[in-house]
């Protein structure tokens, strides 16, 4: 096999992640401001049907208004889900876990329910697009930008949510807000507003996520269409150490890995392929477990000081001090 | 900036936290808050920095009443707190908990506020690395950060909420010298603190709070017993307490060293011998928890051995304590000693030994009845524990106590509780003496701690004094080695 | 219950009725249809109503275990995969006794085997949480993940069918192995009468023994109870077990009474739906049964759904959320109004 043949697969293989790279940045955002939305696997899934829904009845006005509705109205849809999550931890302070849970089973009911009378129907989808300079880079090239619009997006994304973290004040605020949110307080923040705006913004990022599906790389709609991906994204939130470089490197992973599921099967035929589609989360696991234990912190301790600092922040699997816990804003 | 407070009040329930506290700040002076813990100080200042609303009484600045309602109003208004807990962010850089905070939009320009920092740095000759990560920097360090911060703030009033607490020597000469500066470049300083010396060296004027009012004021220099009279007053009570010493020792401590990410204690050997009640005094923080924790099983000490009544105890299981007979009674009842949404039934047969594995009601319920008879609890069996009053739920500890009781830690054994209690309480535990239970008690209560102990140990920042005979012992005494003057009256036991 | 909460709940129960009916509204359905469809789809005939009580059996086991949990304040998300493993074990127990012992006893075996492999899953997601510090989110749902992938490839590799690996599972076992039903019914009494077995003991274990007082004491307080000498850790790892236990002989009797044969995804989200049943119960073990049969005729009766209405089945799954997430903000609205907000001395 040489590059010629692995490229390709490569390039669809990131490109395909790029639904998870936003659902994983939006969910990474809500995390560092110190919220776990649980609900991620029924926002995606509600975010799916919506955007299809929408953009399928307004098909006769054209594609792009139609797509960009469909978008619009994902996001919404992700944002209210996350609304309902902010108010029932951050103001009526029930558990993150609970609230989330409910809301990602009852996401997918009402997805299933409510999509039924568009499920196996064709309708728009993103058009692709090649980047006209910049397609003929040598590798990343083909890699990376022969894809669409959306792709493209999800690179900016990336970019953006980084410089957002950290080189900006509100960027460097959101990450106090998540570590120590009463040192936040001291120092002028309304803390519980903030959460709940990022809490707003990751939903709808991930009910971007799920429009990213059924709009472009898994077009239309099915019962349970995206099932499985929300889980996944708040397991690749984790593993990749709520730094938005590290998360979307691990949703490329994870995509590649999925590949790799079809090649290795001509390859491999006494494992099953299913397996591979399972194989990457098993991965993920086995990795996490390592990580985290007390050998690796030992063997940072020991590496000289400004080489620890960045070894730790590429291995480092500490959540924000203050994820998940309730705050008293008095 | 010159600030007043005027006739502030602030009730938390049924405590009086500020009764009309008045404070004037002139520009350009440093002015100490003193008193002992709970006297009101901490509540004042959070009043004036934003964090408690006050109940009544007003704020003025230069003359003019303001309204702080948020912190957020407090930095508006050029006043800045330095916490006694460092309220910073312990993953982030130097730098970038020095920038958080700071208005402004946009892209952070590190370079300049780097300059910024440094600038300060030699200003006030701090040495700080602006990579290094807050949570490896030492208190003290933790606290030249904040100041740099807070004066990069464009404060004109700091606070400074007990700030020599778990810092260096020199760490605390550059503090010091540091405000100094300060106020000669105008700026007004509280200094809120329970130790005397330091309120000496550093302020020019001071406040001396006692249960949330002002009893008095005083200008720098001031005598010693002028300022202890004032935080203490002259409640002399006589010891009360019958003698119950015998002879036999029960708690023998030797080396004892115990290391906590707060502080360090240091006590070296100590033997409580049988019915003897051994008052533990001192600024909250100071070690006596600690000692109690570890006496109690639940906290390792990282050198030393400890023995009950004979028995070698150093690394046993938190369970075989409670089997020897030592119990543990801590002062956040609800917290560290109760179970909310539990029944004092419930309670009684979480306590019971049992062979079997299902719960006798029945029986449960007869020794409910017994308990709250013997011990007076106003309550049913099946009252929610959250449902009694301070005073029942320390009676109901007490009776879910091991027995026989050798040995008894208590941390605050009458915090919170009415007059009734206490001396219904004390009865009690006196009883227990008498049969030979050993008891180690903290209190912040000086009387308390006079009136029923028959040897004291004075706790300041770790370091602890030989047990004294309470005879030897007056108030004011005590009250000058709390102040933190140790040093002076008596040699600390300290490990080689 | 006080007076006051008991208002809140009606009301949220009130209110989760508006939403549902809304919900039905916008798909031009008509309410009553829907519940006639419902009730017939659940009630109408035996063997309908035989599969309403095949689906009660292991979601009252897995609710049981799960109180358990939720007694000692833990969230058990990995009890898919407890489900999942269990049906493994058992899978395993019998394919390797099945020639050699008679079949009553491969069944008792295979059962028993099934929740100990729940039991060593459940114990593994506690060790995870509790030594590992590994989110306790990621550890649940991270061993689902695992036991989907170890049964797939099972299904798929050693254990596949003569001839044709497939979706539909392994090979199916002789019908001696079989649990016996009611009539021609899918409803096995053995099931029904290990679950309420199940649901007995829970009570039981959670009132009356010290287990049970311990681990509600854990569950509130965990720091004071260990101060009044409970091993904390101990307690909250028996409770990964005993829940892993339950649901693992739960899976045993999926495979044993409704598949015959382990298929993929065997657990179809029973465990997820116990933990719902779990979060209305709360600590009242006594409601287990009533709120699993409505849940369970729930999930029945949507299936009529798509034959006389055309609409999907999930409807189920949009009222027991609806239900679930307006308890739950009903009992924070009554929490907060409760209480008083000073600032607090400190």
């Amino acid at each position: 096999m040489d590059i010629a043949q692995i490229t390709p697969i490569l390039a669809t293989a990131i490109a395909t992640s790029t639904p998870l790279v936003f659902a994983c940045l939006g969910e990474t955002i809500a995390e560092r401001a110190g919220v776990i939305n649980l609900s991620a696997e029924g926002t995606i899934l509600l975010g799916a049907m919506t955007s299809f829904a929408i953009a399928k009845t307004l098909e006769g006005s054209g594609t792009v208004p139609s797509l960009l509705a469909g978008f619009a109205g994902a996001a919404v849809v992700g944002a209210a889900i996350a609304l309902i999550v902010a108010l029932g931890t951050l103001t009526l302070k029930q558990s993150q876990v609970a609230i989330g849970f409910v809301l990602a089973l009852l996401g997918a009911s009402l997805s299933s329910f409510l999509g039924n009378s568009f499920v196996r129907i064709p309708g728009p989808t993103v058009p692709s697009f090649k980047i006209p300079g910049l397609q003929n880079l040598p590798l990343l090239g083909n890699l990376l930008f022969q894809s669409d619009l959306l792709v493209y997006l999800s690179y900016a994304a990336i970019a953006l949510v980084w410089v957002y973290f950290y080189r900006t004040r509100a960027g460097l605020m959101l990450r106090a807000i998540g570590e120590q949110p009463n040192a936040a307080f001291a120092r002028g923040t309304n803390v519980v507003k903030m959460r709940y705006i990022y809490t707003l913004i990751g939903g709808a990022m991930m009910g971007i996520a799920g429009a990213a599906f059924s709009l472009d790389f898994k077009a239309g709609w099915s019962h349970m269409h995206t099932a499985g991906y929300g889980w996944i994204a708040l397991a690749i939130v984790i593993f990749g150490g709520w730094n938005p470089l590290r998360v979307a490197l691990s949703c490329y992973l994870f995509g590649i890995l999925q590949s790799l599921a079809s090649v290795a099967q001509s390859s491999i035929p006494a494992i099953p392929s299913q397996v591979f589609n399972v194989a990457p989360f098993m991965l993920m696991i086995l990795l996490l477990v390592l990580t985290s234990s007390e050998w690796v912190e030992r063997v940072l301790k020991l590496l000289p000081s400004p080489l620890d600092r960045t070894a730790s922040e590429l291995i480092r699997s500490t959540p924000p001090a203050a994820l998940g816990k309730v705050f008293e804003q008095d | 900036m010159k600030v007043e407070l005027k006739d502030i009040s602030k009730r938390f329930g049924n405590v009086h936290a500020n009764d009309r506290v008045s404070l004037t700040v002139e520009a350009g002076t440093i002015h100490g808050l003193l008193g002992e813990n709970g006297a009101g100080k901490s509540t004042l200042v959070k009043v004036l920095s934003g964090f408690i609303s006050r109940d009544s009484g007003a704020v003025l600045l230069d003359g003019k009443s303001v309204e702080i309602k948020t912190p957020a109003d407090a930095i508006a208004r050029k006043i800045g707190m330095l916490h006694q807990d460092p309220l910073d962010f312990p993953p982030l850089s130097v730098l970038d908990n020095f920038i958080v905070g700071k208005t402004g939009t946009g892209l952070i320009d590190r370079q300049r506020s780097l300059r910024q920092l440094q600038q300060l740095s030699t200003h006030f000759n701090f040495n700080l690395n602006h990579y290094e990560t807050v949570a490896n920097l030492t208190v003290g360090e933790r606290q030249q950060l904040e100041i740099l911060r807070l004066l990069s703030l464009g404060v004109s009033t700091l606070i400074l909420d007990e700030p020599t607490t778990g810092i260096s020597a020199s760490q605390k000469t550059a503090l010091f010298k540091a405000m100094k500066q300060l106020a000669s470049e105008g700026k007004s300083i509280i200094f809120v603190s329970h130790k005397l010396e330091d309120v000496e060296e550093l302020c020019d004027r001071v406040t001396v709070l006692r249960h949330g009012k002002v009893r008095g004021r005083a200008e720098i220099p001031c005598p010693d017993a002028v300022l202890i009279d004032l935080m203490f007053g002259r409640e002399l009570a006589p010891p009360l307490k019958p003698q119950t010493r015998q002879s036999e020792p029960a708690l023998q401590l030797e080396k004892i060293r115990v290391d906590t990410d707060r502080l360090t204690l240091r006590l070296g050997d100590l033997t409580a011998y049988k019915g003897e009640v051994i008052g533990l005094a001192g600024l909250e923080g100071s070690g006596q928890q600690q000692l109690l924790l570890m006496c109690a099983g639940l906290l390792r000490a990282s050198t030393g051995q400890i023995r009950v009544n004979g028995v070698e105890m150093t690394h046993e299981s938190y369970s075989k304590y409670l089997d020897r007979g030592i119990g543990y009674l801590p002062a956040d009842r609800l917290k560290d000693g109760l179970v909310s949404g539990l029944s004092i039934q419930d309670h009684v047969a979480l306590r019971t030994p049992s062979r079997s594995l299902f719960v006798d009601w029945k029986e449960t319920l007869k020794q409910t009845v017994q308990a709250i008879a013997t011990f007076n609890i106003r309550g049913k069996p099946n009252t929610l524990v959250e449902r009694l009053s301070g005073g029942n739920q320390q009676r109901t500890q007490l009776a879910l106590l091991p027995v026989p009781l050798n040995l008894l830690l208590m941390e605050h054994p009458t915090r919170g509780l009415d007059i009734e209690s206490v001396l219904w309480v004390w009865q009690q535990l006196i009883a227990r003496c008498q049969t030979g239970t050993t008891i180690l008690f903290m209190s912040s209560d000086l009387d308390e701690i006079m009136r029923y102990s028959d040897r004291v140990i004075v706790f300041s920042g770790g370091q602890a004094s030989h047990p004294i005979a309470v005879s030897d012992l007056t108030a004011d005494r005590l009250g000058q080695m709390i102040g933190g003057r140790l040093s002076d009256t008596l040699e600390p036991s300290v490990i080689s | 219950m006080t007076k006051r909460i008991f208002y809140y709940q009606l009301a949220s129960i009130a209110l989760a009725i508006v939403f549902i009916t809304a919900i039905i509204l916008v798909v031009g359905a008509s309410p009553p249809s829907v519940i006639t469809a419902m009730w017939s789809g659940a009630f109408g005939t035996v063997g309908q109503f035989a599969r309403v009580v095949a689906t009660l059996a292991p979601l009252l086991l897995c609710a049981s275990g799960l109180l358990f949990t939720f007694t000692a304040g833990l969230y058990n998300l990995g009890i898919e995969g407890q489900i999942a493993f269990g049906a493994i074990v058992s899978t395993l127990a019998i394919r390797l006794t099945q020639d050699s012992l008679p079949p009553a006893l491969v069944i008792v075996l295979a059962i028993l085997m099934g929740g100990i492999g729940g039991t060593l899953w459940g114990l593994l997601a506690g060790v995870l949480n509790v030594y590992g510090h590994i989110n306790e989110i990621f550890s649940g749902l991270g061993l689902n993940f695992v036991t989907d992938g170890l049964s797939l490839y099972l299904i798929f590799g050693p254990w596949q069918r003569e001839g044709v690996a497939s979706m539909s599972g392994t090979e199916p076992f002789p019908e001696s192995l079989w649990l016996p039903t009611f009539g021609d019914t899918d409803a096995s009494p053995i099931a029904l009468l290990i679950a309420i077995a199940a649901v007995a003991i829970t009570l039981i274990v959670l009132r009356g023994t010290y287990f049970g007082l311990r681990l509600r004491a854990v569950g509130q307080n965990l720091r004071a109870s260990y101060v009044l000498g409970i091993p904390s850790i101990r307690q909250l790892l028996s409770a990964f077990a005993i829940c892993g236990g339950f649901a693992g002989i739960a899976g045993a009797l999926q495979v044993l009474a409704v598949f015959h044969r382990l298929i993929p995804n065997i657990s179809s989200g029973l465990g997820y739906l116990a933990l719902l049943v779990a979060m209305l119960v709360g600590l009242n073990a006594w409601f287990i049964l009533p709120v699993a049969f409505f849940f369970s005729v729930l999930n029945i009766g949507s299936l009529q759904l798509p034959l006389d209405l055309d609409l999907e089945s999930s409807l189920a799954g949009v009222i027991q959320g609806t239900l679930v997430l307006f308890v739950l903000l009903a009992r924070g609205v009554s929490e907060t109004l409760r209480k008083p907000s000073t600032n607090s001395p400190s």
